[in-house]
C-alpha cells in the first residue's frame, strides 16, 4: 500500500526515449486506459440520463443528512485511524519495549478484516442476546434492556468504530514508513535546542511526515466514502445509502449514477487536495540515514504504556474477530468442511489471482509508458485509469455490464448478420466480468505500486541499457522488472487480497452457481447465520496475512538497506 | 514473449465457461439467498430431471437482465416482493405466459392479468404484541399503530425496505397521501428507537423489553419458533391479524417471471407450473411457512394456529404503483432517522 503514494520529489527527468519504439507504449497505454475507464464513463454516462431529477427531492429532504452522516463518519473514522496509526506508528518507531517487533507487524492484520465481517461479529458479540449483555445481566441481575444502558453497536458510533479498526493499518504502514525515513539528527538537534520529546513531535516529526499521512488518511477516507456493508448493516445513511435508495427504492438508476458522480468528485477533491499537500515535500527531502535510530529506554510504567498503545487497535481490530470467529468455525467445522467451501476456496482464489496477474501487467504496462513518457496526457491517463477505485462496488458493477453485454449484443448482431451463428454472451455473465470489475477496481493499487517504485530507479540505468543495444521492453524485462520484484509482488499480493474481500460487484456480476468466499459469507451473514459461514470467512482473514507480512518485511528492511 | 504469454494465460484463465444452456436446464436469476430455494428447486430436478442453475443478488439483477438483453441466458427471475417484479414488467422484460395450470393454480388476484408474473407464496405484515405488558385486542388496526398512547413503544425495520414501503403503499392507496403521511408521522413518533435490523430482530427487541409491539412479516414469527435460538424471544409475543375485522390484512407475495428472452422457455414454464402445484407449495408452507397461493394446499399446522388470514384484496399491482411515493414520504416525515 506504501506504493500508493508516489514520492513526489521524483526527478523530472527527460522523456527517456526515442520517438519510434516507444510508440508502441504509449499506444497500448492509451488503449488499456481507454478499456479500463470504460466502466467509469459507463457510469457519468448514465448520469445524464436519470428518469426524473431527483435532487429537488433529496435536498428538501434526506441530503443534508446524508452529507452531515458522511461527514461525520469520515471526520470520525479519519480520527480514530489517526489516533491508533500515529501512536502505535510512533511508540514502535521510537521506543524500547516488549513485543515491539512482533507489534510492528501485528498493527497491520486488522487490515485483512473486511469490514462487513468485523461488523457482523461485533454484532454478534455486543447485541441484547451477545455474550457481553449476557454475562452483565448475569453478574447484575438485571432482566430486560429497560433496566441499563448499553452503547448501541448498530449505529453510527459503531460504523465509526468498525471502520476505523480495519482502516488505522494505512495510517500506520505509511506514518511508520515516513517516521523510518526521516533523519534523527533532526530529531537530536531538536531535543538539544530544548524540547521535549512531545514537542518534537508535535513540531518537528509530525509536519515532516505529513504527506506520507495524508497518502494513508486519503486511502481510509475513499475506503469509508464507499463503503456499504458496514453502514448498511448499522443503518447508518451515508451518501452510499442513499444512492441505493435512488436506484432500488425509487428505481431512478440515472439519479443513483449522479450521486455516484458526485461522491467521484468529492474522491477528486481529496485526491488533488492531498497531491497538493506533497508538493511541498522537496524542501524536505534530504534525507540522512546513516545514522540508526537510537530508541528510548523507558521505564517500567512507560513501557506498559506503549505496549497499551499498541495493544487496544490489534485485539480489537484483529484478535477478537479472529477469535471469535475460529471458535464458531470450530463448533460449525463439520457443517462447514465440505466439497462447497472447497470450491467456493477455489473459486476466490482463481478469481483474486487472475485479477492480481492482470493488474500488475496492465499497472506495469502504463507505469512504464508513463517513464517512457512522462507528459502531461500520460499523466492525465494513469489518472483516468485509476477512478475505479473511487465508485463504490456496485455502481461500478452496473458500469461493467454496460459494455461488457453491449459488446457481447453488437457482436451477436454482427455473427447472426453475417453467418447466422449466435455468439450469445461472451463475456458478460462469465468470470471474466469479475476479474475485468477487479482490475477495474484496484489497478490503482498495482498502478500507483509500480509508478512509485519505478521513479526510483535512476534514469541513467534506462540510458545505459538503451545505449546498449536494448529496446524499451527488453529494458523492462532485463533492468527494471528484476529490480522491482518485491514491489511487484508485493502489489499482486495487496490485489489479490483486497479481491477475496470484494463482495458488492461480486453478488451482481457472478456466473450461475458460482460461488466466492465473499458471497457466500454474505449470504448466511445477512440473513443472521454468521456461525455457519465462520470459516470461509476465517479463510478470507488468513489469505490476507501472508501479503501483510511481506509488506511489512519491506518497511522493515528499507532502513536496514538504505 | 514471457510478458505476452502471461498476458495470453490470464485472459484464457479469467474466461471460464458459463452455465449453458443446453437441454434439461433452467436457469434463475434470485432476490433471496440460493440456500433457501435449495429444498424446492432439488425436489423439482428430482421430478422433473431439469437441472437449476442460480444467482442470488438483491441489487443489480433487473439491470444485469436488461443489459444482456435477447442473448440473457436468465429463465426465470424469482423476487422476494411485489415491487421488484413489478419492476421487471415496468422494463418489459417478462413474458406473458397463458398457461392454464398456472391460472387453475393461482387466485386472479396474485397474478399478473396478462402472466407477466406469478405469486408463488403470500406473507402478511402482521403485528407483534408482548404476552406481558399487553393484553389482547389492544391492538387490532395498522391505523391504531399511529395512536399516541402507543409512545416510544413500537419497533420495526427501515421504512425504506420494501416490506415496509409496501405497507405504506397500501396505506395511501386506501387513505389517500395526506392521511397516510398524517399516519407514518404518528407512527414514526412512536417508535422506540431508530428503524434497524430486520423483522426478526424487532421481534427480539419486544422479548429484550426495547419495545412493546412489532411490524413484521408472518414468516419469520414461523421460522423464529421452529429455531431453537430463537423460540423463547418468540414465545414473548403474540401475533395479531391487523384490520381482520374490516378491510383484511396487508399481504406481499414472492413472486416469479419468465424472462422475455428465456432460452430454456419451456424449462422455465416447467418450473412455474412446478411452483403452483401441491408438492412446491407444501414444501413452502411447511419449511417456510409461508401461505400457500395455491387455494388446495393448506397452511402450515404451526401456521394454521395462528388463526386464520384475511387477506385485504387490494390488487397488488396497485401497491406497487404507490412504491416511489411511499419511498418519498419515508424520506419526509425522516422516518428512518
Amino acid at each position: 500500500m506504501e506504493q500508493l503514494a508516489e514520492s513526489a520529489d521524483h526527478p523530472s527527468y527527460q522523456p527517456l526515449l526515442a520517438k519510434r519504439t516507444s510508440r508502441r507504449w504509449l499506444v497500448s497505454a492509451a488503449l488499456i486506459t481507454a478499456i479500463v475507464a470504460l466502466p467509469v464513463i459507463s457510469v457519468l454516462f448514465l448520469a445524464f440520463f436519470p428518469d426524473e431529477n431527483i435532487w429537488p427531492h433529496l435536498m428538501a429532504t434526506t441530503l443534508p443528512r446524508y452529507l452531515i452522516t458522511t461527514g461525520k463518519l469520515m471526520v470520525g473514522v479519519a480520527a480514530l485511524t489517526l489516533l491508533f496509526g500515529l501512536s502505535s506508528a510512533w511508540v514502535i518507531t521510537m521506543c524500547q519495549f516488549p513485543g515491539r517487533r512482533f507489534f510492528e507487524l501485528a498493527m497491520l492484520l486488522p487490515f485483512a478484516v473486511p469490514a462487513y465481517v468485523i461488523a457482523y461479529v461485533y454484532t454478534s458479540l455486543l447485541d441484547y442476546a451477545g455474550p457481553v449483555q449476557q454475562t452483565l445481566r448475569g453478574v447484575f441481575g438485571w432482566s430486560s434492556a429497560q433496566d441499563y444502558w448499553f452503547p448501541e453497536i448498530r449505529s453510527l458510533g459503531g460504523a465509526t468504530l468498525m471502520l476505523g479498526l480495519v482502516l488505522y493499518p494505512y495510517v500506520y504502514l505509511l506514518a511508520r514508513a515516513a517516521f523510518l525515513e526521516q533523519s534523527p539528527s533532526l530529531f537530536s538537534v531538536s531535543r538539544s535546542l530544548g524540547h521535549s520529546a512531545v514537542s518534537t513531535f508535535v513540531r518537528v516529526v509530525l509536519p515532516i511526515a505529513r504527506p506520507a499521512i495524508a497518502v494513508g488518511l486519503s486511502l481510509v477516507l475513499m475506503e469509508t466514502l464507499n463503503d456499504f456493508g458496514t453502514v448498511d448493516f448499522f443503518a447508518v445513511q451515508t451518501l452510499t445509502a442513499g444512492l441505493f435508495d435512488t436506484w432500488m427504492n425509487l428505481g431512478n438508476l440515472g439519479g443513483a449514477a449522479q450521486i455516484a458522480a458526485t461522491m467521484l468528485t468529492f474522491v477528486v477533491i481529496l485526491v488533488t487536495l492531498e497531491r497538493y499537500s506533497r508538493r511541498r515535500q522537496k524542501q524536505y527531502a534530504a534525507r540522512d540515514n546513516r545514522q540508526p535510530i537510537q530508541r528510548f529506554v523507558l521505564s517500567g510504567k512507560q513501557q506498559a504504556l506503549c505496549l497499551l498503545v499498541c495493544l487496544l487497535p490489534f485485539v480489537l481490530g484483529f484478535l477478537l474477530p479472529a477469535l471469535t470467529l475460529a471458535n464458531y468455525a470450530i463448533e460449525y467445522f463439520d457443517e462447514s468442511w465440505n466439497s462447497t467451501f472447497f470450491r467456493n476456496t477455489l473459486n476466490s482464489l482463481f478469481l483474486s489471482g487472475a485479477a492480481a496477474l492482470t493488474t500488475l501487467l496492465i499497472g506495469v504496462t502504463l507505469a512504464y509508458s508513463r517513464r517512457l513518457h512522462n507528459t502531461r496526457g500520460m499523466q492525465l491517463l494513469m489518472r483516468l485509469s485509476s477512478l475505479g477505485y473511487a465508485m463504490p462496488g456496485a455502481v461500478l458493477a452496473v458500469g461493467v455490464i454496460i459494455p461488457l453485454a453491449g459488446f457481447d449484443n453488437w457482436l451477436d448482431d454482427l455473427m447472426r448478420g453475417a453467418f447466422g451463428v449466435s455468439t450469445g454472451l461472451l463475456l458478460s455473465g462469465s468470470t471474466f466480468a469479475l476479474v475485468f470489475a477487479y482490475t477495474v477496481r484496484f489497478l490503482a493499487v498495482s498502478a500507483g505500486s509500480v509508478e512509485s517504485a519505478l521513479q526510483k530507479i535512476t534514469p541513467s540505468m534506462d540510458m545505459a541499457s538503451r545505449s546498449l543495444g536494448h529496446t524499451p521492453g527488453k529494458t523492462l524485462v532485463r533492468v527494471h522488472l528484476p529490480m522491482l520484484r518485491g514491489t511487484l509482488l508485493t502489489a499482486a499480493l495487496v490485489v489479490f487480497v483486497d479481491s477475496m474481500k470484494e463482495l458488492p460487484a461480486t453478488l451482481i456480476l457472478r456466473p450461475f452457481n458460482f460461488e466466492t468466499l465473499a458471497t457466500y459469507v454474505y449470504q448466511f451473514a445477512s440473513d443472521e447465520h454468521l456461525a455457519h459461514s465462520a470459516l470461509p470467512a476465517l479463510v478470507i482473514v488468513l489469505a490476507g496475512i501472508l501479503p501483510i507480512i511481506l509488506m511489512s518485511r519491506s518497511i522493515s528492511s528499507s532502513r536496514t538497506l538504505a | 514473449m514471457r510478458l505476452k504469454l502471461a498476458a495470453t494465460a490470464a485472459l484464457a484463465l479469467s474466461v471460464l465457461p458459463v452455465a449453458a444452456s443446453a437441454d434439461g436446464e433452467v436457469n434463475i436469476y434470485s432476490y433471496r439467498q440460493a440456500y433457501l430455494l435449495e429444498p424446492v428447486l432439488e425436489a423439482f430436478t428430482e421430478e422433473t430431471g431439469i437441472k437449476t442453475n442460480v444467482v442470488f443478488a438483491k441489487n443489480g439483477l433487473a439491470e444485469r437482465l436488461q443489459r444482456e438483453g435477447r442473448n440473457s441466458p436468465a429463465d426465470v427471475v424469482m423476487t422476494v416482493d411485489i415491487s421488484r417484479i413489478d419492476e421487471l414488467v415496468d422494463r418489459d422484460l417478462t413474458a406473458a405466459v397463458d398457461n392454464d395450470v398456472l391460472t387453475q393454480n393461482i387466485p386472479a388476484n396474485l397474478r399478473h392479468p396478462e402472466g407477466k408474473w406469478f405469486g408463488i407464496t403470500v406473507r402478511g405484515r402482521m403485528l407483534y404484541t408482548s404476552i406481558d405488558r399487553l393484553e389482547e385486542g389492544d391492538l387490532t388496526t395498522y391505523e391504531e399503530l399511529a395512536d399516541p398512547k402507543w409512545k416510544g413503544r413500537i419497533c420495526t425495520r427501515s421504512g425504506k425496505h420494501p416490506y415496509n414501503v409496501a405497507l405504506i403503499s397500501s396505506m395511501i392507496a386506501h387513505h389517500g397521501e395526506a392521511e397516510a403521511e398524517q399516519w407514518l408521522t404518528g407512527l414514526k413518533n412512536n417508535l422506540a428507537r431508530k428503524p434497524q435490523g430486520g423483522d426478526r430482530d424487532q421481534i427480539k427487541a419486544i422479548s429484550e423489553g426495547v419495545c412493546d409491539i412489532a411490524i413484521g412479516n408472518s414468516y419469520y414469527y414461523g421460522k423464529m419458533l421452529a429455531d431453537d435460538n430463537q423460540r423463547a424471544a418468540a414465545e414473548k409475543v403474540r401475533i395479531v391479524f391487523p384490520n381482520a375485522e374490516d378491510r383484511g390484512t396487508h399481504i406481499n407475495i414472492s413472486g416469479v417471471a419468465l424472462t422475455k428472452s428465456a432460452p430454456n422457455k419451456e424449462n422455465g414454464i416447467k418450473l412455474l407450473e412446478y411452483l403452483s402445484q401441491e408438492h412446491a407449495q407444501v414444501i413452502y408452507a411447511e419449511v417456510n411457512t409461508e401461505y400457500p397461493v395455491n387455494p388446495e394446499v393448506e397452511p402450515s399446522g404451526v401456521v394454521a394456529s395462528w388463526g386464520e388470514l384475511h387477506a385485504d384484496t387490494l390488487p397488488l399491482h396497485e401497491i406497487a404503483a404507490h412504491a416511489a411515493q411511499a419511498v418519498r414520504m419515508v424520506d419526509r416525515v425522516d422516518f428512518d432517522n
